[in-house]
């Protein structure tokens, strides 16, 4: 088996994820698409750096990790503010500034 | 064996291993998409991970394998499941379109999308020799990546921490929830309140709803003596609501007065 293998798995798990985010409604699968296409890139640094023969790759990964659980913390409390307001986890409730 | 790894093949029970798991991974994000509950939306994303820290250990990234196990799987898919059961549990996605042929377009930009990228993957002449990390990784892999991370990245790492500080705050300032002060007039004050105010109209108490009104439910308000509606005599909550009935001036002319004998 080609280690090139697992960039194929990652490229089609990054796409899922990118068809996730636009086509599904709820914010928290949104968000969860979001986290599968941080992980997927994650799958192709650890790849990359196997391939390369380099553990630059890895560090990447690491510090994506760490960025990404900032990010849900953050964007989890963001979607708990709006459900307290708004009542609604939706991602289309959301549109005040539209009208 | 030594011949497969020159060229850059991986031993076979790692490609047993990825046949079996990678289609169940790309089918679990799948169903991600499909499913229309995000409960089971959460599982499936938790799958995918647990896969992923697999891939990782495989690879001789241990240390991101189980840090994904720890971090992904542990953390973050608790603090999700934690998030969905607060914010409903039963608020399964509406599947309706809201805006039209944007399920179609995205598909076919996705099936572009992912195209572009694996043919462009297949044309690369990438990991036709993969080098491997057994030199790398001569020390073990969690020393060699704290020897990285503590002299190359140690500027990055420093900043990570403010970065995963400034998250921590921010998620307290967001989550947090400010009560106003529950401040209650005492007896006394509410007492100096009714006979110094404005009027000593409310001086001998509030009337109750219903009183002098048609119905005498809560939710009616009481009649002043020339017939005009005392709103104040409904709790405020339900007008607030807006389930106050009869809001109207009572007008004798309205009400017959032919009063029918009784037989």
């Amino acid at each position: 088996m080609n280690a090139a293998n697992y960039l194929y798995v990652s490229a089609l798990l990054f796409t899922i994820g990118a068809v996730g985010v636009v086509v599904r409604r709820n914010a928290i699968v949104v968000f969860m698409c979001i986290e599968l296409m941080l992980n997927a890139a994650n799958l192709s640094f650890v790849t990359f750096s196997r391939i390369n023969g380099d553990l630059n790759g890895q560090v990447m990964a690491f510090f994506t990790m760490v960025v990404a659980a900032c990010e849900v913390v953050v964007g989890l409390a963001i979607i708990v503010t709006i459900y307290r307001s708004r009542r609604s986890a939706s991602v289309d409730d959301a549109s005040l500034l539209k009208r | 064996m030594q011949l497969a790894l020159q060229v850059g093949q991986t031993a076979q029970p790692e490609a047993i291993m990825f046949w079996l798991l990678a289609p169940l991974a790309v089918a679990a994000a799948l169903g991600m998409l499909l499913v229309k509950k995000a409960v089971h939306s959460a599982i499936l994303m938790a799958f995918v991970m647990i896969v992923l820290a697999i891939f990782y250990i495989a690879q001789d990234a241990v240390f991101l394998g189980i840090v994904q196990v720890v971090v992904y799987t542990g953390a973050v898919m608790m603090l999700f499941l934690f998030i969905l059961m607060l914010v409903g549990v039963d608020s399964s996605d509406s599947l309706t379109e809201t805006i039209r042929g944007l399920r179609p377009i995205a598909i076919t930009a996705a099936v572009g999308f992912g195209g572009l990228l694996v043919s462009l993957l297949g044309r690369a002449t990438i990991g036709r020799n993969a080098a491997g990390l057994a030199t790398a990784n001569a020390d073990g892999n969690v020393q060699a990546l704290a020897q990285l991370l503590f002299s190359t990245y140690v500027w990055p790492f420093e900043v990570v921490s403010a970065l995963l500080i400034t998250a921590a705050l921010g998620a307290m300032v967001l989550a947090h929830h400010h009560h106003k002060a529950d401040f209650r007039p005492t007896q006394r004050q509410l007492s100096i309140n009714r006979f110094r105010g404005e009027s000593l109209g409310s001086a001998a108490g509030l009337p109750g709803p219903g009183v002098y009104a048609r119905h005498n439910a809560v939710d009616v308000p009481a009649l002043l003596p020339d017939g005009t509606p005392a709103p104040t005599s409904v709790n405020a909550s339900l007008e607030a609501r807006g389930d106050m009935l009869d809001y109207k001036k009572f007008d004798l002319a309205e009400i017959n007065t032919k009063v029918e004998e009784e037989k």
